[in-house]
Order: structure tokens, then C-alpha cells, then sequence
């Protein structure tokens, strides 16, 4: 019986954010609080050869100024593993201010420490660097000639190459090929809150105040890097002010934090500044991709022969899985899937929403509609003809699959089929219409680990529930609010969720789109055996009106236990603790994900739809209307997950037209602020519909959820390429999409 | 930020004097630039003399017809004074496709006329800019500069001149209005920007301690027909790839009067000259048009990145005249 999932609740963190009641973790106040501001290299290769820091030291307010000289060296810098897994989750395996070799620009060299902020920043300013630079490769242009098929990527999780049946063979019988290269440029995450740590020492015990997705992730990796005891270490992250995947892996700045506290023996705050966020906590790397489909007559396709080459860091052999859905859209018998990779003077990339999956289905659905139009077939029909009954790369079956609905009700509210397939044929003054749309699709990962979430009840009925999981802005909170309460049987207003601190049961960080649908399978188990413990307790207990019933027979709503045939028979579990003279009762839930191996395959699938206008003239493209419809699983709030939706589309549009991070010809990025990073503003939004399809999924977790994190930014960027093809004939191969392609 | 210091003044006599006596002051108005400036270190320390309080935030008409707009007037107020949008749509118009709404709050018209140029270069205070720091070479040239002008550049700085709100004052030939503790003068608005040549950290005819008190914007009948179009890759709160400034009157198919300037492709506020000679008299046709705009953009130097803005500038400058045509025949 379900009340609260599902119902539209605004969030519960609400009021505390509009108002800045919330303390974010660059906000936390504290008596003695120093402020930390980092040096970073200016070269993309090459040694400090001298760092001067007479100047620095001794400006007012300074308490230390750190660099690789003087920084005390901790414990060892975990391996690359994605922090879905629950353990430690370094960003890189390179820690900085151990030697003097430089390995990319924004590198960080030297920390200053300072009582106040603006004292800390200024000093920072009279550090001076003297440099040896050496050669660098910062581009795919530069290192083309050193690029190399990659073993493993992804930490070890993705082979480097992918294949099934002979998609060599198949290409060459095929009666119909479309082949092309794509390029789509480097992205950086831009949440509002740039990252921050404070970091406090009480003895060798460690507090800190991070925004991450994962406070656990920021515990475990921060233990090793400091050798630090786990056992000593907390990790708070009240409030997160998005992330978009820079807060999903943990950078050096949380340990930082912490060696320059332990150093000036007070509380220290690291807030990176907005520049240093372009080269501190990942990006989405630059990438080149070709792709080949073969395919019948009737557009059937053959075979899929997708590469991709990218600049990785010297330490890391990361790509962001471009291939992945991509590789499981389509039924298609032969398939050959290759990274290439380039050692760069870069760091190592990271996830940065939809990673892979916005960059590999921009190239995939793109060049469907191009075999679309190839073929003269609608579009839409093509991906129907080519609809994947079962996971194309295994042959299991899918745990649940929407597709078809989201199609159908897709094209309807698009009224696509009203469309003239002609391309540049609808005017409107100086614009020309188009309408484009593409397939969707974002895996569903379970975590490595056993998530856990523990219930309390107190004796006047009102509860709690409690799991370390950090809200990163989406929502989480809300819904598992909606959960708990749900799976207790108490009204929401009885019920708090506490998050956002390693102190509490342990869960993985909020990756992956995986946070919602790891974590309510906590929460709702850890309520629902509170339940069930309480119901015990009652049917157990003869002065219940209860006792010696069917526990199977009892069902709870506002607090009130009762039989469900009866219900006048029952009583609140205030009355049952009462009586006990029990202050309260608690229960821990455990949930102990599928494997990987699980024969099943799992993803949340969507149909996009895109209608823009374009000003040829001028360059000019405006998205008028973005249509979604998505196939969640079960959804715990329709508020919060439509906003998620909506956010990832209206991502999508502008990894479309307008996020680009350009490498300097001096190794540096050279857009690296919010001025000319660009991202949309209000009057680029358009109207944007957001539909879910009910699906059923018994397979991925407890409650159904698959997931909305990120979904809603696959094939958006398609469907506004293949809609600006529409309105003008043109095809763009290269994201973004800009004035001077468009003239 | 820098360490600066800061006092607030209340009368312009005071003001100038106050600046006047030390190099290492500015003034300070909405502080949407200088602010700025402080914080990324591309100018140097300062001592800040806050003249908000200063009463040179008027807009008055004169008897002439003139418009004349204080310093300290706020782009917002500008850009809504009925006088303005009116008479200037082109100004209001300008004003209200720069920035964003909480920026033209605050900023004022004094104020943007000397902003600083956006130049990621010139920002970054340990790259080389031959405008922050005379002699150290342009970082721009090698550089990403796809933002960066055609029109106007030299060897050693081709940063863009960034506001909207000159390239309409410019068109309109308003008068910049400046006193020091020597009096009072007036400087037309096109002598008011500097090219760069191999000067260019002078960006204006400004001395240390000139203040500007008003921007007089003389009457012209041909600008209530007037637009400002702005090219770029957002769809607000960016700056200009490429704009035009234009008034137009046309007279039984002949262009009787026309003003056109540019903004977003030249190192300073650009007054299409060129183009004005070749349609001044012309018949109002897409031709004329194509051809005005191509004299003004033949001496065009493109970049390696920004070679598109050359056509772009002309596609601008066509869509503005022919807009400005359709609406007058309309009127
Ligand atoms: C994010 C952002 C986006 C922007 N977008 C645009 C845009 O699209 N188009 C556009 O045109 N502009 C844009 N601007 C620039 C903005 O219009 C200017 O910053 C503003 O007009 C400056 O006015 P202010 O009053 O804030 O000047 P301040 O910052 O106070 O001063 C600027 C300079 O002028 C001097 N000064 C100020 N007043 C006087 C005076 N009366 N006499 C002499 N000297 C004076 C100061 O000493 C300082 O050197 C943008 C600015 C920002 C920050
Ligand atoms: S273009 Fe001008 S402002 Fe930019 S770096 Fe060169 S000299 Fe400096």
C-alpha cells in the first residue's frame, strides 16, 4: 500500500537551502577557522625548478605556505576504482606536491594558509614559480601519431575492445553503409558550488566537511592517502550543490585540506576557486569517434563498427565508456567497438553526467537518421525495425524495457507523424523548422557493495531513518523521506531522513544514476524490518489487541497497526512502545545487490524528441521544444524526478550548441570560467515536455527504480542535430554545434 | 582580491579632487568592472573612491531635442527612460541585450565606457597582454581568439572592444561630457576610443582623475527607426560575436539618411563608415546592402579562429538594413 512514493512532495532540505539556513561545506563556521588557497602550475609540462615563496610567507595574515618540499608525505594513493564500488575512489593515481615533475597545467604546487580568505588568495599571488617546460601533448590533434589501442579503461572494467559475430565481414557484404567521424569537445561540470573541504583535527581523530557524492568514498580514499585509520575519520556533507559526476570520484583537495589543517593546527578551509574547478576535479575528455553501420535494404542493420580515440592522463587509462549504450541499442548481429587512447599532459578524466553515453549516442543516433534518410525510411521507423528484444551484446533478457511506449507516446505529443520528411522545407520568417528525434538509454549499475539504512522509532510514534548518502541537489532526500515513511506505514510528517555523514550506515556514493535505486532499497528494507519487528512485537504481546494474530494479516497506515481484514482491531506503535516502556526500537536494512553477472540486462530507455529553429543568415539555432519520455522503473517522486529528466535534457541541448572546453595552444584550457565556458541561460530554455512510462522492474532492486539521474541527457544532443538537419539539409558531426558551422 | 582601500565621496568638486592626488586611486562606480579587475589582478592596487552618491545619475532632455544621460545613470534606467525608447530604441535596445538584469542594476553608463576588454589573455594576470602590461607581447595572437576583432587590430593587441551600449552611441555621434579640476570639456564619442596601434593600454583620452559627468546623445529624427541586433552564441547574458547599431530613413526607395556601427568584431566602438558612403543615397535593396556591408569588412584582418566573423559582420549589418527597410515601408 503505497502514500507517499510517487506524490510530487517539495523537499524536504527546501526551505533551509532558499534561505541559507543551509550550510554548504565551504560554509561551515568554525572558531580558528584558516583558509587555504592552492598554487596551481601554469605549464603543461616539465619541473618546478624553484619555488620562492619569501614574498608569500611573509604577507599579513599568512600561517604556512606548503609545496612539495616541505608537505608532509602521508600513506599511498589508492588505485582508480569508480566509487559505485563503496571503497576508496581516487580521482587519479597521482597525488600532488610529492616531487617536482609536472604532469599537466592547473596541477596543484603549492597550498597557502592564511587567516582569512582574500589574505590567503593574495598570497597565493606572490608564490613565484620559476618552470623547466618540456614537450606536451594536451589534444587529439597533437598525439594522433602516439595513440594506442587501450587494454582495459574505466578502471579496469571495460575491455578496450568489444566484438561480436564479424563485423569486418558483415560491413563488407552490406547493402547499405553510413560512415563518418565525430568530434565532440572537452566539458567541464560546472555545478554552482565549486568543491570545497573543511577539514578539522581533534587529536589524530579527523572531521571533515565535504561536498561529494559520496562522503564514505571521501572516508576511505582520504584514510589511504593519509594513513589514517577509517575508523578515525568523518566525512559530513550536508548540503551539495550539484556535482554532475566532479564530486563522484575524490580529488586530492579533501586530504589537502586535511594536511594543511594538521599542519597550521587548526581548522582549515579549501573552497576550489571556479578556474581551479577546470583542472581539479576531472572532465569529460575531448574525443574523436568513427562509426560505420552496415545494413540491409530494408534497414536491418548488420553491423556496428564504432571507435574512439581520446587523450587520457600519464597515469590513467580512462575513457568514458562512449561505446556502452551505443553497443546495446539496436539488435545487431556483428559489432566491433574500440578505445583508443593518447597519453596526455591532462589529468585523468572523470565522469561528468551521462559519461559516454551522451558523447556515444549523439554519434550513434546521428548516423541513424543519416541511414534513415539513406534509406527513405522514417526515422522512427528504423529504430523500431531494429528494436532490441534482448540485450544485444549477451542475448539476456531485459529486466523491463519501455521502449516502444516511449516511442509511441513520443511521437504522438510531437505529432511526428505529421512531419514532412523533406528536409528545409518549413519557414517561419527568417527561421527554418525542424523536427529530429533520437532513442535513450542509460544503464542501471548496481553498487559493489551492501547498502545499509537503519530505522528508528521513537515511544510518541515519530522516526527516523538514517543512511550515509549525500543529496547532490537531485531530490534524494525527498524521496527517501517518501520511502521510509512508506515502509514504516508513518505519515511523512512523522518522519525525518538523516544523510550525509560516514558516521551513519554505510552506502556508495550517489553515481551512476544508481543513488536512488541503492539507496530507497536500504532505506525501504531497514523500514520495512522495523515494521515487521514492531508487528512481532505486537502479535507477541498479550495486552495487544493484536496478540496471537497473523503477522502476515497485519498492515500499517499513519502509525496504526490493524488487521486487514479487521481494521478496527489494531493499535498505534506509540501505544505498543508505550506500554513497553520502550523509548524507542530500531532495525538495520541491508540490501545486497545483484551481481554483475546477473542475466539480465538492465537499462532505462527513453525517446527523445527535439523541434528548433535556425537562422541560417546569422548561424543562429534555437531549440523551441524538447519532448522526453522516459522508463524509470518505478519513480519515487514525480517532481523531483521530472526536474532530474528535464535538467538532463536541457544538458543535453546545451552539450548541443553550446559546452565546449578548449585547449590553449599553451596546454591550458583556455575558457576556464563561467564568462566564457558557456553554458544555457533561462532565455535559451525551451519548452520542455517530460513524460515517464510505467515499468515494472522486479530485477535491479527492491522498489523498481532504475533511474533518472542522467537518462534524460542521451540522444537530446541527436535529436537537435538530426532536427537542425531537418530545417536546413545539413548534417554536424561536431559537438558543439556553433555560429560559424551554421552559416 | 587585492588589498585596496575605500572612502565614499558626495560632491564631484571633491570627488575629482580626492582621485586627482593619488595615482594609485579609481573611482568606483557600480563596481561591475572594477571589481572585477581587483579580483583576477589585471589592475593594479588601488585606493577606491566610491561616487555613487555623486547627483550625476540624471536623464534630461534639452530644449534641443538632445538627450542628456549622467554618468552615474544605471544601464537599466537608460535602457527604460521613455525618452530613450522612444526617440533611441537603438540605445534602449543595446542596453537591454547587455549583461543581465542585476548587472545593468547596478552598472553605470559612465562605467561602460570604460570597461575592460573580455580578452581571456588581458584577464589572466601572468599571461602576456601587451594592454595589461606594455611590452610583454599579445597572448591572443597565438592564442584562442575566435572572440577577438577583424576590424581595427594591430600587432599588438586585437582584443574587442565589449560594450553594446558604445556602438549605439556611436552610431547616434553622442558627446562624452568630462570634468577635471581644470573644468569642463566634451569629446565627440568616435575620438573617445583609441585604436590599439602600439599603444594599446590607452584605450581612451582620459587623465588620471577625469570624470566622466554625462553622455549628451543629440537629436536625430532618422533614429526612431533604429535597432540593435546582437549575433551570439547564447541567447543572453554573452557578449557580441557580432552586432550592428542602425538607423535608417528611406525615402521612395532611396536611403535618405543612415547611421551603422558595429560592435563584437573591432577593437573599438565601429562606425561603419565605409558602409554608410555606399548606401547613403543608394536604393534600399538586399544588393545595396551586400555590397555596403562588404566596403566596410574589405579591410578586415581575420584571425586563425575568427575568420567567420567577417561574413557574419556583414550578414549582421544586412539583416539590420533590411529589417530597419521593411519596418519603415510598414510605418
Ligand atoms: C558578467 C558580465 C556581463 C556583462 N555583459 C555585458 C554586455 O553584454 N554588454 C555590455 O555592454 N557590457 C557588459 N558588461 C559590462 C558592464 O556593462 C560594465 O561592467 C558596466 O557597465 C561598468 O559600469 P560600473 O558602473 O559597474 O563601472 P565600475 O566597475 O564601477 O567602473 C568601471 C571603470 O570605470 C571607471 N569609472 C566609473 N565611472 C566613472 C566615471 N563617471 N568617470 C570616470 N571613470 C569612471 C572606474 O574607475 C573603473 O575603472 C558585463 C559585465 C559583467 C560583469
Ligand atoms: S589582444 Fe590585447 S588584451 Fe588580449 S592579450 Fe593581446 S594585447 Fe592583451
Amino acid at each position: 500500500m503505497t502514500t507517499a512514493i510517487g506524490r510530487p512532495l517539495d523537499r524536504v532540505d527546501g526551505h533551509a537551502k532558499v534561505t541559507g539556513a543551509g550550510r554548504y561545506s565551504a560554509e561551515i563556521a568554525l572558531p580558528g577557522l584558516a583558509h587555504a588557497v592552492l598554487v596551481t602550475s601554469r605549464i603543461p609540462s616539465g619541473r618546478v625548478e624553484l619555488i620562492d615563496t619569501y614574498d608569500a610567507e611573509r604577507a599579513e595574515g599568512v600561517l604556512a605556505v606548503l609545496h612539495h618540499l616541505n608537505l608532509p608525505k602521508g600513506g599511498s594513493v589508492p588505485p582508480l576504482l569508480p566509487s559505485l564500488f563503496g571503497a576508496a575512489a581516487s580521482g587519479q593515481t597521482f597525488f600532488p606536491m610529492q616531487d617536482e615533475v609536472i604532469h599537466y597545467a592547473g596541477q596543484h604546487l603549492a597550498m597557502v594558509v592564511a587567516e582569512t580568505l582574500d589574505q590567503a588568495e593574495h598570497a597565493a599571488r606572490l608564490v613565484r614559480i620559476t618552470y623547466q617546460e618540456t614537450a606536451s601533448i594536451t589534444t587529439v590533434e597533437q598525439g594522433r601519431e602516439r595513440a594506442y589501442e587501450a587494454e582495459k579503461i574505466f578502471a579496469g572494467f571495460i575491455p578496450g575492445r568489444i566484438t561480436r559475430g564479424d563485423a569486418a565481414a558483415a560491413l563488407d557484404r552490406a547493402q547499405v553503409t553510413v560512415e563518418n567521424s565525430y568530434y565532440c569537445a572537452a566539458n567541464h561540470h560546472n555545478p554552482i558550488e565549486c568543491s570545497a573541504t573543511t577539514a578539522v583535527w581533534e587529536g589524530d581523530r579527523l572531521t571533515l566537511y565535504d561536498a561529494t557524492q559520496g562522503p564514505n568514498a571521501t572516508l576511505h580514499t582520504v584514510a589511504e592517502l593519509l594513513n589514517v585509520m577509517p575508523s578515525h575519520i568523518r566525512v559530513v556533507t550536508n548540503y551539495v550543490g550539484g556535482s554532475f559526476g566532479c564530486k563522484a570520484m575524490i580529488w586530492d583537495h579533501p586530504a589537502l585540506a586535511a594536511l594543511a589543517a594538521r599542519a597550521v593546527h587548526r581548522p582549515v578551509r579549501l573552497a576550489l576557486s571556479r578556474e581551479q574547478m577546470f583542472s581539479s576535479v576531472g572532465h569529460r575528455e575531448e574525443q574523436e569517434q568513427r562509426l560505420t553501420l552496415g545494413a540491409d535494404r530494408d534497414g536491418r542493420l548488420t553491423a556496428i563498427r564504432h571507435h574512439k580515440l581520446s587523450p587520457t592522463s600519464h597515469f590513467d587509462d580512462w575513457a568514458e565508456p562512449s561505446l556502452g549504450v551505443a553497443s546495446q541499442m539496436y539488435a545487431c548481429p556483428n559489432y566491433e567497438g574500440v578505445y583508443n587512447l593518447i597519453k596526455a599532459n591532462t589529468m585523468t578524466p572523470t565522469f561528468t553526467r551521462c559519461p559516454g553515453e551522451a558523447s556515444g549516442m549523439f554519434v550513434m543516433e546521428t548516423a541513424m537518421d543519416e541511414l534513415a534518410e539513406r534509406l527513405d525510411l522514417d526515422p522512427l521507423e528504423l529504430r523500431l525495425r531494429n528494436y532490441a528484444e534482448t540485450e544485444p551484446m549477451t542475448g539476456h533478457p531485459w529486466s523491463s524495457k519501455g521502449l516502444r511506449d516511449c516511442y509511441r507516446r513520443g511521437a504522438e505529443l510531437a505529432r511526428w507523424s505529421e512531419r514532412d520528411p523533406r528536409p528545409g522545407t518549413v519557414r517561419d520568417g527568417n527561421w527554418l523548422l525542424g523536427w529530429g528525434m533520437a532513442s535513450s538509454g542509460y544503464p542501471v549499475t548496481p553498487p559493489g557493495n551492501p547498502q545499509r539504512a537503519r530505522a528508528r522509532i521513537f515511544a510518541d510514534g515519530s522516526a527516523v531513518v538514517q543512511s550515509s548518502f549525500s543529496d547532490i541537489g537531485t531530490g534524494s532526500a525527498t524521496a527517501m523521506t517518501q520511502v521510509a515513511a512508506d515502509g514504516l506505514g508513518v505519515p511523512l510528517e512523522r518522519m525525518r531522513i538523516q544523510y550525509g555523514d560516514s558516521d551513519l550506515p554505510n552506502t556508495a556514493a550517489a553515481v551512476g544514476s544508481a543513488g536512488a535505486g541503492m539507496v530507497s532499497a536500504a532505506v525501504h528494507i531497514a523500514a520495512t524490518a522495523l515494521r515487521d519487528q514492531l508487528i512481532a512485537q505486537a502479535v507477541a504481546d498479550e495486552h495487544s489487541p493484536l496478540h496471537g494474530t497473523d503477522p502476515r494479516q497485519v498492515a500499517v497506515s499513519d502509525g496504526r497497526m490493524a488487521l486487514r481484514d479487521r481494521p478496527g482491531t489494531g493499535e498505534t506503535y506509540a501505544e505498543l512502545l508505550q506500554r513497553a516502556f520502550m523509548a524507542d526500537a530500531e532495525a538495520l536494512g541491508t540490501w545486497n545487490p545483484p551481481g554483475m553477472d546477473t542475466p539480465y540486462g538492465t537499462m532505462t530507455f527513453g525517446a527523445q524528441f527535439a523541434q528548433v529553429a535556425v537562422d541560417p543568415d546569422l548561424g543562429l539555432c534555437r531549440v523551441r521544444q524538447l519532448i522526453g519520455v522516459f522508463d524509470p522503473g518505478r519513480v519515487l517522486n514525480r517532481k523531483t524526478a521530472h526536474s532530474q529528466l528535464m535538467g538532463g535534457m536541457l544538458w543535453g541541448m546545451s552539450h548541443a550548441l553550446l559546452e565546449g572546453t578548449i585547449m590553449g595552444p599553451d596546454g591550458r584550457w583556455a575558457n576556464a570560467s563561467l564568462g566564457e565556458y558557456l553554458v544555457p541561460v533561462n532565455a535559451d530554455a525551451p519548452d520542455v515536455v517530460v513524460e515517464t512510462i510505467e515499468t515494472t522492474d522486479t530485477v535491479v532492486n527492491p522498489l523498481g527504480v532504475k533511474g533518472v539521474g542522467e537518462v534524460g541527457m542521451v540522444g537530446t544532443a541527436a535529436a537537435i542535430a538530426n532536427a537542425i538537419w531537418h530545417a536546413t539539409g545539413r548534417r554536424h558531426h561536431r559537438l558543439p554545434i556553433t555560429i560559424e558551422s551554421l552559416m | 582580491m587585492r588589498p585596496v582601500s575605500y572612502s565614499r565621496v558626495t560632491d564631484v568638486a571633491t570627488a575629482i579632487a580626492t582621485v586627482a592626488a593619488d595615482p594609485t586611486s579609481a573611482y568606483l562606480a557600480g563596481g561591475t568592472t572594477k571589481i572585477d579587475m581587483l579580483r583576477i589582478y589585471a589592475e593594479p592596487s588601488q585606493r577606491l573612491v566610491d561616487i555613487n552618491a555623486l547627483p550625476i545619475d540624471h536623464i534630461e532632455v534639452q530644449p534641443d531635442g538632445a538627450v542628456r544621460i549622467g554618468g552615474l545613470a544605471r544601464m537599466n534606467d537608460v535602457a527604460l527612460a521613455p525618452v530613450v525608447v522612444d526617440r533611441f530604441p537603438v540605445l534602449s535596445e543595446a542596453l537591454l541585450l547587455g549583461a543581465s538584469a542585476q548587472l545593468r542594476n547596478m552598472a553605470s553608463m559612465g562605467g561602460n565606457m570604460l570597461q575592460r576588454v573580455r580578452c581571456s589573455y588581458f584577464r589572466d594576470a601572468e599571461a602576456s597582454c601587451n594592454k595589461r602590461e606594455p611590452g610583454t607581447g599579445c597572448g591572443a595572437l597565438s592564442g584562442v581568439n575566435r572572440g577577438h576583432a577583424v576590424l581595427g587590430t594591430s600587432p599588438h593587441c586585437i582584443a574587442t572592444h565589449p560594450s553594446d551600449a558604445a556602438v549605439a552611441l556611436v552610431a547616434l555621434d553622442a558627446m562624452i561630457h568630462v570634468q577635471n579640476s581644470a573644468g569642463h570639456h566634451a569629446v565627440a564619442i568616435d575620438d573617445f576610443f583609441l585604436l590599439p596601434g602600439d599603444t594599446p593600454e590607452r584605450e581612451h583620452p582620459l587623465n588620471h582623475g577625469d570624470l566622466i559627468t554625462a553622455i549628451e546623445v543629440p537629436a536625430l529624427p532618422a533614429a526612431r527607426n533604429s535597432l540593435y541586433l546582437k549575433v551570439r552564441d547564447r541567447e543572453s547574458y554573452e557578449f557580441a560575436l557580432a552586432s550592428a547599431a542602425c538607423a535608417l530613413t528611406v525615402e521612395d526607395g532611396v536611403i535618405a539618411e543612415v547611421r551603422l556601427a558595429l560592435g563584437g568584431v573591432a577593437t573599438k566602438p565601429w562606425r561603419a563608415r565605409k558602409a554608410e558612403h555606399v548606401l547613403r543615397g543608394a536604393p534600399a535593396t538586399r544588393e545595396t546592402f551586400a555590397r555596403a556591408a562588404a566596403a566596410e569588412m574589405a579591410d578586415a584582418v581575420p584571425q586563425p579562429m575568427n575568420a567567420f566573423k567577417i561574413e557574419l559582420a556583414q550578414r549582421t549589418m544586412i539583416r539590420a538594413l533590411e529589417t530597419l527597410t521593411a519596418r519603415g515601408a510598414a510605418s
